[in-house]
């Protein structure tokens, strides 16, 4: 079996779905934050897949894309994080069902 | 490319990835989201992009994976109650699945093998980075500014 | 003949695989990283039980007294018996604890603080793995031993582990910053995140008889003292051992682990030890270049234990010297001091370069550090040593 380019784009499909199953299924805000790292990595493998199998691998764009994306995605965990904390100290609650009124 | 080695990393990352959608206890969970990340910086390693999966590795399992599990702590009071769990996303996640796949299988350019190419230096990544992608460089180093400030204004106590 | 000497070590090696000349080369690939496996395991796990009978014996020697000096000759057969009595003793495992986690822990911080040992380079083609990024490689394995630490204290399951883990993970996320960025300016002059390339821009003399190496630089002296004080703190070694220590918390995130678990934990700390004083060796100290161009004839090798030795001898002085520190002044000093400080460096360097990496380019970095810590020390200067304590805490 040779690797081809078809096979990193299943596993990264893959590997967005059990995101976006984690995302929509898990009730509590952790969890939906993991989800969502998880489809920000999946992309991120897409980038460097289509890099590295693309006719001119000499220019690192792939690349350059992938790391502004997890600089970003460390952002985005970040903030989104201190905003789990902020709504716990809150609601006392971290289950996302629960977080139904927009009045603080 | 290994193909052994590419079967051993897939299974172990999309089994982790499983593990941390579903584990019921949200630290086993978060561990499971330290594995996946590994693995897929093995894959970074794999396809010839060292730096990006050293970055990975330092930056997720480093800072991400540590700040989840300090969240989860600092919201300890409400672990054991999850129990709540969606079957509509996993429906959704398998239609969303199923759709790729057949885009994937449907597109012909994709069994092509990966060329021959040099070695990418970091040295490389350096000056392609200081040269050609200096102001989305610059635009990162503002918005992670912004974002550790805005993290810290949003976790300050509430002045009652 | 001093050339053989200095390569023998390549040569055995070389020697060892050609036993396997006409097998595959993936077979080959392989027993060559065996053979580097074993030789860092063989020699760092000598260096450590070495190093825990000579800690004894010098902490002994601070505080006016002998200490071991039973098991074999001068003692120094203790580490033995250290092992014997750790390997017999019950493995106690806490009913509440989640065990897979538990179990995981030992293993994961003893595997990361080995694998950060595998970019040193040892002296004249003793790297046992070049990469390219092999700083970051460092780091990105050393910052996993966060995660291993949280794990031994969520665990175990109790208070004293979890209250020791979360210290520790604060003060290490803490020293991150200034640990990583006082190895920026070294990369920015070398131009290179290989430490073997660091290692050969140390070579050679200025004057004909000062070494090149970074240490002699302003920034570079600024920066190892900064990479030193963070690498204490990211061993958890007094005075920074807040993370276990004794009077407070028992043993920090150690606390329910006994026998060889106990000991895994001891044996990664110490390694962790080795390498970060490697690290400062190869990237401050200049790795194995000799300090004398007339003690070039001595094996490159023993130049980098000599210095590595000299390091450890530091850390075991401070412990036996400083008081432990409280977890505010650590904080506080991390933040308000070590990290303005890193920044400083990085400048400096910049400055150094700019002004032609000579003796003007050496002024004016000195002007820029000198400044810097004067006006930190001034601003930080609150002026009530002796107020009150406020105390603050978590919900």
């Amino acid at each position: 079996m040779t690797v081809t380019l078809q096979i990193f784009l299943i596993v990264s499909a893959a590997l967005f779905c059990i995101g976006l199953l984690a995302a929509l299924s898990r009730r509590h805000a952790i969890f939906i934050l993991i989800g969502i790292e998880m489809m920000l990595a999946a992309a991120n493998l897409n980038f460097i897949a289509f890099w590295r199998f693309s006719p001119e691998p000499h220019q690192p764009t792939g690349v350059m894309v992938a790391i502004f994306s997890i600089a970003i995605a460390a952002a985005e965990a970040a903030v989104g994080l201190a905003l789990v904390i902020a709504v716990y100290r809150h609601y006392r609650t971290t289950n996302v069902d629960q977080f139904d009124q927009l009045k603080g | 490319m290994n193909s052994a080695a590419f079967i051993v990393i897939g299974i172990l990352t999309l089994a982790a990835a499983l593990a941390a959608a579903t584990l019921p206890k949200l630290m086993h969970a978060a561990l499971s989201f330290a594995v996946t990340f590994l693995g897929i910086a093995a894959f970074f390693f794999l396809l010839g992009a060292e730096f990006v999966g050293l970055v990975q590795v330092f930056v997720y399992i480093g800072a991400v994976a540590v700040l989840i599990v300090f969240t989860i702590l600092l919201t300890r009071r409400d672990i054991e109650k999850d129990r709540g769990f969606n079957w509509s996303g996993v429906v959704v996640a398998i239609a969303v699945f199923g759709g790729l796949i057949w885009a994937i299988f449907k597109t012909q350019s994709l069994s092509g093998v990966a060329p021959e190419m040099p070695v990418l230096t970091v040295k490389h990544i350096g000056e392609v980075l200081m040269s050609g992608y200096v102001w989305p460089l610059l635009c990162v180093g503002l918005l992670l500014t912004a974002a550790l400030i805005g993290a810290l204004i949003l976790v300050m106590e509430e002045r009652k | 003949m001093s050339v053989s000497i200095d390569q023998i070590f390549v040569s055995g090696k070389r020697w060892l695989l050609s036993w396997l000349a006409g097998t595959p080369d993936w077979a080959i690939q392989i027993a060559s990283s065996l053979i580097n496996i074993f030789a860092l395991l063989a020699v760092f796990l000598t260096l450590f039980a070495l190093m825990s009978v000579l800690e004894r014996k010098i902490l002994g020697r601070i505080q006016n007294r002998y200490g071991p000096n039973r098991v074999g000759p001068f003692g120094l057969l203790q580490p033995v018996a250290d092992g014997i009595k750790m390997l017999v003793k019950e493995d106690i495992v806490p009913v509440r604890a989640d065990k897979i986690v538990h179990f995981l822990a030992p293993v994961l911080i003893a595997a990361t603080a080995i694998l950060a040992l595998g970019i040193i380079p040892y002296g004249r083609n003793l790297t046992p793995f070049t990469i390219d990024g092999g700083i970051l490689f460092f780091f990105a394995v050393g910052s996993t031993t966060e995660l291993a630490v949280f794990m031994a204290g969520w665990g175990s399951n109790n208070k004293f582990s979890m209250l020791g883990a979360m210290r520790a993970i604060a003060q290490m996320i803490s020293y991150e910053l200034p640990l990583v960025i006082t190895v920026l300016p070294v990369v920015m002059i070398v131009g290179s995140l290989t430490p073997d390339t660091i290692v050969a821009a140390q070579d050679d003399y200025v004057f004909g008889f000062v070494p090149r190496w970074f240490v002699f630089t302003p920034w570079g002296a600024t920066a190892f003292i900064l990479f030193f004080v963070s690498g204490l703190v990211e061993s958890n070694r007094t005075p920074f051992d807040v993370p276990e220590g004794e009077s407070e918390i028992v043993a920090g995130h150690m606390t329910e682990y006994s026998g060889f678990k106990y000991a895994t934990f001891f044996m990664a700390e110490y390694i962790g030890m080795f390498a970060i004083t490697g690290l400062a060796t190869t990237l401050f100290l200049g790795g194995w270049h000799a300090p004398v161009r007339a003690l070039e004839f001595i094996p490159s090798y023993v130049w980098f234990f000599v210095k590595l030795g000299a390091l450890l001898f530091v850390y075991i002085w401070l412990r036996g010297t400083l008081p432990r520190t409280r977890v505010d002044q650590i904080m506080n000093f991390a933040w308000k001091f070590m990290l303005p400080m890193a920044f400083t460096c990085v400048i400096a360097a910049a400055v150094w370069h700019y002004a032609g990496r000579g003796l003007r380019g050496w002024l004016w970095s000195l002007v820029v550090i000198a400044i810097a810590y004067t006006a930190l020390s001034i601003v930080l200067d609150t002026r009530r040593k002796f107020a009150p304590r406020t105390y603050r805490f978590a919900e």
